[in-house]
């Protein structure tokens, strides 16, 4: 991945889970130096307002070391109940695919 | 009392079924009944056959005119299925009512031949035999409307999703017109079927035209912003286009924005799309 770092959830996250991926993903980050990270979410039927936090929260952190973040993968069921619920996750970023994802992170550090 | 006499005719009308079944298709037959699509002959005669069966054994229940007991359910739904399928096929309101009407003079016939004798029973069998059938009209009655009602809410949805139709204008463009006004029901329609076209064509921008979208107001723009927005989710950046100039003026004094570049026009709006894609038009002259 170069300087990307790639997480696919696949489950249901939950408090501790995601507490580990965050924790996880920051040590990640900071260890390999990467300027870009992709989470793809596209294993996901439902993405409630926990998971939404945790996603922004994610995003920010990784700013803060340096990385940009973009949720990928996100299925139409899941953009219309996070719209209807009113989290916009704004400010983080979203792509397709893993290749307009790719895309849009070489924009974002950049190297486009 | 007058139990005993209408289990006695029901068991008449078991023994007298093929006779009575001939007749009535005979009489459904003159009435124009029987249409070759819609109604062909065997199922005209099944539908008597097994009507005639589940009617005799009503009238040996205990109160066939009761129509709160399970007994007349059950004698209902043996009809109800049939009648609402021959709705939605095409059978008018009068030839459903005719189907079973038609029975009626034949009954009334057995009665005075079983009863004629006694005159006082035979006026109480068709008092009995007559709100009997007037229970039945009104089942007839509330199948057939009941079935056009199902008709209707259908073709509704249907009108729904052919009003929002989403067009692939280029490589990476979409275009939704939307027509007519915006409430909660086809915003919803707008967003699912937007979304889906996105994913399926990989799409990077939407261009959203609400130039057939009469009135737009906080409401209406709240739901132009949702789509917005849930576009996003899914990677691709929403053009408005179609505005106008009423509709401007409107929106500033409401202070309404979109927060997305919006153009007065479709061909604006495309022609940004393409510079926005990296894609240049030049003319061969």
């Amino acid at each position: 991945m170069g300087d990307y770092l790639i997480v696919s959830i696949q489950i249901d996250m939950h408090d501790r889970l995601a507490l580990q991926l965050q924790q996880d993903l920051s040590e990640n980050i900071t260890k390999t130096g990467a300027k870009g990270v992709l989470i793809d979410i596209s294993a996901l039927d439902i993405v409630d307002s926990f998971i939404g936090r945790m996603l922004g929260s994610i995003s920010s952190i990784s700013r803060v070391l340096g990385a940009e973040t973009v949720i990928v993968g996100m299925k139409p069921a899941v953009a219309i109940t996070l719209v209807e619920l009113g989290l916009e996750l704004k400010g983080i970023h979203t792509a397709l695919n893993i290749e307009k994802g790719m895309k849009l992170l070489d924009k974002l550090t950049g190297k486009a | 009392m007058g139990d005993q006499n209408v289990k006695k005719f029901s068991k008449v009308l078991s023994e007298r079924k093929e006779e009575i079944i001939n007749k009535w298709k005979k009489t459904q037959m003159d009435e124009a009944l029987m249409q070759l699509d819609i109604l062909p002959e065997y199922e005209l005669e099944n539908f008597d056959k097994e009507f005639i069966e589940n009617f005799s054994k009503l009238l040996s229940t205990d109160r066939p005119e009761d129509t709160s007991t399970e007994e007349w359910q059950n004698f209902k739904e043996s009809f109800q299925g049939f009648i609402s399928e021959k709705s939605k096929q095409g059978l008018s309101i009068q030839e459903n009512l005719l189907l079973i009407l038609t029975l009626k003079p034949l009954i009334f016939d057995s009665i005075k031949e079983v009863f004629g004798k006694d005159p006082d029973t035979c006026t109480r069998m068709v008092e009995i035999l007559s709100s009997i059938f007037d229970n039945i009209t009104v089942e007839l009655a509330n199948a057939h409307i009941k079935s056009r009602e199902e008709i209707i809410t259908r073709q509704e949805e249907e009108i729904t999703e052919l009003s929002t139709p989403v067009v692939r204008l280029w490589k990476g463009i979409l275009a939704v017109p939307v027509i007519g006004t915006l409430d909660s029901a086809r915003t919803q329609v707008v967003m699912e079927t937007l979304l889906q076209r996105i994913v399926e064509t990989e799409s990077d921008i939407a261009i959203i035209d609400i130039t057939g979208v009469p009135t737009v107001d906080t409401q209406v723009a709240q739901h132009i912003i949702k789509t917005i927005n849930a576009a996003r989710l899914m990677g691709a950046e929403c053009i408005i286009s179609g505005i106008r100039p009423q509709i401007a003026q409107t929106m500033v004094g409401l202070g309404v924005s979109f927060e997305v570049e919006t153009k007065s026009s479709l061909a604006d709006a495309f022609s940004l799309a393409l510079k926005k894609l990296g894609y240049v038009i030049t003319s061969e002259k």
